[in-house]
């Protein structure tokens, strides 16, 4: 089991009630996009559907995830995060894209 | 002592004003969601300490909120509006088949009697239920497996269910409607669903007359009267007196009949309001003047309602869900502007003032009359 360190967007952080933007998250398994975020929605359950669609299980046009300085919104979500995320040295960032007024 | 609460959804988040029955004097609490369109918040008529809010953001899409202590604190309850089996296609605006999408709940109509039991209507159009206070929505797909759904289409703001009324005198019986799809209503408790547009006529459908395709923007009624119905359409003012048979248009001496709120005084079930627009390419006051009409032989003649609204230079719009009456002896009227404004009548429109000049973009208007 890892210990992953996830970052998600302000309003996410007042939706769920969260003490910090960063959180601390176990995840079973192989540590990927749909792993990491099945563990965010099942320890914070008002976060479910905020990421993702809840029909489509796609990511929401307006949500992008970056780690190691590199943009993975388009990578598989069943692909391996990189080893720095999956070992929790560095967080996994879920961003709000800047649109909208 | 009586005392109201008045709900707003903004663009921005939600506020709550609070008053004594003389409505001189308002507490302003919120922002509550604070970023966040709230489209629509609506209490239970059995529990007025049960609150129910719309939360959507184009990043985030849907949440929905509770508060079980008026509006004091909330709690985020089921969000999951999964449409029931293979949602199929509606028509888009170009003509071609659209897959249904859900985007947001556009309102919200609890029970008037059950707490617990409480109706959203969405967008893409449909309409959910909830028996356990929103902890979990189930979609009643008899309206849009409707033999005309392949047909309906939105309009320019959507394809979104916005009206609930429940008839008070007959539990099976529901009215809904939708831009543009039209108006519909249920006798078994929304199982199954009949057009009811026989009498609407819009120009901009290739058949004026059409089964479905009406943008009604939004509709009314008394709960005395419930077989009455208040409609505004995109062009005219309509009402049924056979629960939606036959409608026949009321625009009478109005300077525009286009126009999106219409409500029914809470005590004279033929005293409706409107607050007209100049059009449907221009959103705004004729002459940017801002008057609510009132009505009070149900349509056809209409007076001007002036007194404390501004007459000149105003260019606001009032949504459809942005207007609401008090249950107080003498009914109180509220609406609220796209420039952020909530105005107030005591009097039943006769004068009007300002709760407050300076809010978000107000997307709804729903009132409590607490005793």
């Amino acid at each position: 089991m890892a210990i992953i360190k996830v970052i998600v967007p302000g309003h996410l952080r007042t939706l769920a009630r969260l003490p910090s933007s960063e959180v601390a998250l176990e995840v079973d398994g192989p540590v990927t996009q749909r792993s990491i975020i099945n563990a965010l929605e099942a320890a914070y359950p008002p976060l479910q559907g905020t990421l993702r669609d809840h029909a489509t299980q796609k990511r929401r046009p307006f949500i992008r995830f970056f780690a190691c300085q590199e943009d993975l919104s388009f990578e598989p979500p069943d692909a391996p995060v990189p080893d720095a995320v999956a070992n929790g040295t560095e967080p996994f960032l879920v961003v709000g894209a800047i649109a909208g007024g | 002592m009586s005392k109201v609460r008045v709900l707003v959804g903004t663009r921005k988040g939600a506020f709550i004003l609070e008053s004594d029955g003389k409505r001189e004097s308002w507490d302003v609490s919120g922002p509550f969601f604070t970023g966040w369109e709230i489209y629509h918040m609506k209490a239970s008529p059995a529990d007025p300490n049960r609150i129910y809010a719309s939360q959507s953001s184009g990043w985030f899409g849907q949440v929905m909120q509770r508060s079980d202590d008026g509006g004091k604190t909330w709690e985020a309850v089921d969000n999951k509006f999964l449409y029931d089996g293979v949602p199929g296609t509606h028509q888009w605006y170009d003509g071609s088949p659209h897959p249904w999408e859900f985007k947001r709940v556009w309102h919200i109509e609890p029970s008037l009697t059950d707490p617990d039991l409480v109706y959203a209507g969405a967008e893409d159009a449909a309409l959910f239920r909830s028996t356990d206070g929103g902890k979990s929505w189930h979609e009643l797909s008899g309206l849009r497996k409707h033999d005309t759904g392949m047909r309906w289409s939105p309009g320019a703001g959507g394809m979104g269910l916005h009206t609930v009324i429940l008839d008070p005198s007959d539990p099976n019986r529901l009215y809904i409607a939708i831009s543009a799809a039209g108006a519909f209503r249920s006798d078994d408790a929304g199982v199954t669903w009949k057009p009811i547009t026989r009498g609407l006529v819009s120009e901009f459908l290739p058949d004026p007359k059409a089964e479905v395709g009406h943008c009604i923007h939004h509709m009314t009624m008394h709960p005395e009267r419930p077989g009455v119905l208040f409609m505004q359409k995109h062009w005219d003012v309509m009402r049924t007196d056979d629960a939606g048979e036959n409608w026949r248009e009321v625009s009478g001496n109005l300077p525009t009949d286009f126009g999106f709120p219409i409500e029914v005084h809470a005590h004279e079930p033929e005293t409706i309001y409107v607050v007209p627009i100049k059009s449907d390419r221009e959103h705004f006051p004729l002459d940017a003047k801002l008057r609510v009409y009132r009505s009070r032989t149900g349509g056809n003649e209409w007076e001007a309602l002036t007194s404390g609204l501004p007459q000149e230079n105003c260019y606001v719009n009032i949504l459809r869900d942005a207007m609401a009456v008090d249950s107080l002896d003498e009914c109180g009227v509220y609406f609220g502007t796209t420039g952020g404004q909530v105005y107030a009548s005591s009097n039943a429109g006769d004068t009007w003032f300002p709760i407050v000049r300076d809010l978000p973009a107000v997307l709804s208007v729903e009132t409590q009359t607490l005793s």
